[in-house]
């Protein structure tokens, strides 16, 4: 099987690889760089905990090569913090208990970030669908569902208080 | 079941010219797959119903991904275009709405940002979300690949028209050694209107238990008035259109009565199965009802 030289920027970081074909981007993040924030799940793209971010959109990293990502960017979810400080999105998952065992919890995270990012006020209906494709098998969904809505509240109070300033 | 993230192995080629694709199937055979949005394949492969020893990736093509819209033309879509990118295009939007909602039922957000309109098709799954909008489009498959009509082994491209492309389940037109370079559709007539109605066993995300879509538009021609087109999806062997629900529309003066049995000539065509999403006798009342519903959603609109 052969062999592929890749170049890709991983939360900021670039790097450059030799990654067999079989290889899935999933794999190259928690094997290689052991990142392993991110989770595999079904591995059939259905439950979503190994979503990341490629090139700013979210994507199931089980059903992507680790080859075809060369060149790309990715953010996972230890990504997200900027040097500890957690983003807005996360504070509320906090705040919320949002969490429960954890293992949807990063999908979710990447999935509401790269929502809110496209759309910055989301309804209620519009939350459920950005997070169609993350499982939660604890079924916690309605505490993480007012978890984004309160990240995008708070990030309207954030914007508005730098108007101000 | 335990947790299976890794592949088979095979070689990975990135296709880097059109003509290298006919020629790789050529020499490769079945153990050949074409690669695009990797929704399906890489689900297959990881199952074990197909074991391929090169896959060729296609999706960097010239024109494979991308959406162009001309007046007199029409709309051309490349086959590797993801399912946001065709949902989310100003020009779909526009003048194709029936499409875009079409490409937008399918799987999850981050799943339509892989998985391609081509792959949705190539695949030949009666359950493919984007196939009735195709067929009542009037969607042209392009194929490239050995030209039968030259015998100097000269690759050229084929049109096959949606209402001719799906065979079986699992089965298409595309010959062996062709790959499907894009999908064309024609300006739509004047003041039509869609509607895509899917049942799964969950709101969104779900592969359709049924899919009904209804396309509409005034036209002199018939003693109605007004032209419907009725595609099913995942109530047949293959995707297809309600021909004798269509014939009703065209001559009964639009309205409950005529939409009653519009609705019921539209399940009379449906041969569904049982499987692990429904039963036959389920799907056949859905496409019913859901026939009905489309029917006054896009009546409202044209009317």
């Amino acid at each position: 099987m052969a062999n592929h030289s890749i170049t890709i920027t991983v939360n900021g970081g670039r790097e450059r690889l030799d990654v067999p074909s079989n290889m899935t981007l999933l794999q190259l993040l928690r094997e290689k760089l052991a990142l392993t924030g991110t989770k595999n799940g079904c591995a059939a793209g259905e439950c979503g905990a190994c979503t990341i971010l490629m090139n700013d959109e979210p994507i199931n990293s089980c059903m992507v090569l680790a080859v075809e990502a060369d060149g790309a960017e990715i953010v996972t979810v230890e990504g997200l913090a900027d040097d500890g400080q957690l983003t807005p999105t996360q504070e509320a998952f906090v705040e919320h208990n949002a969490v429960q065992c954890g293992f949807c919890t990063p999908g979710v995270l990447i999935s509401a970030h790269a929502l809110l990012k496209r759309n910055p006020h989301p309804t209620e209906d519009e939350i459920k669908l950005a997070l169609v494709g993350n499982l939660c098998r604890c079924t916690g969904y309605l505490r993480i569902i007012e978890a984004v809505q309160t990240a995008a509240e708070n990030a309207i109070l954030s914007s508005s208080k730098e108007g101000d300033a | 079941m335990l947790a299976r993230p890794g592949l088979p192995s095979f070689d990975y080629v990135r296709a880097g010219a059109l003509d290298e694709v006919p020629r790789l199937l050529e020499e490769h055979g079945e153990a050949a797959r074409l690669l695009m949005g990797g929704t399906d394949l890489f689900v297959r492969m990881r199952d074990g119903f197909i074991r391929p020893q090169i896959v060729v990736d296609v999706k960097h093509l010239p024109g494979m991904r991308d959406i162009l819209y001309d007046e007199q033309a029409g709309l051309t879509i490349g086959a590797a275009a993801t399912m946001n990118e065709v949902a989310r295009h100003p020009d779909v939007q526009a003048h194709y709405p029936l499409l875009a909602e079409a490409a937008n039922s399918v799987a999850s957000y981050q799943l339509r940002n892989r998985a391609t309109l081509g792959g949705n098709l190539c695949n030949g799954s009666p359950a493919a979300d984007t196939a009735p909008a195709t067929l009542l489009l009037e969607g042209r498959i392009v194929l490239y690949g050995p030209n039968p009509s030259t015998s100097s082994g000269q690759c050229g491209e084929r049109e096959v028209p949606a209402d001719e492309f799906f065979l079986g389940p699992g089965a298409t037109a595309i010959r062996a050694g062709e790959l499907m370079t894009a999908i064309r559709f024609p300006v739509p007539p004047a003041g039509s209107a869609g509607k895509y109605l899917k049942l799964g066993r969950n709101k969104a995300g779900d592969l359709a238990i049924a899919g009904v879509a209804v396309f509409g538009f005034p036209n002199g021609t018939t003693p109605s008035g007004y032209h419907f087109r009725i595609g099913l999806a995942s109530v047949a062997p293959v995707p297809l259109r309600a021909r004798e629900a269509e014939e009703v529309l065209a001559a009964s003066p639009p309205g409950e009565e005529t939409f009653a049995l519009a609705a019921e000539k539209a399940m009379e065509a449906a041969a569904p199965i049982d499987d692990v999403r429904a039963s036959a006798a389920y799907r056949k009342a859905m496409v019913r009802a859901l026939t009905l519903r489309a029917l006054r959603e896009v009546w409202a609109q044209i009317k």
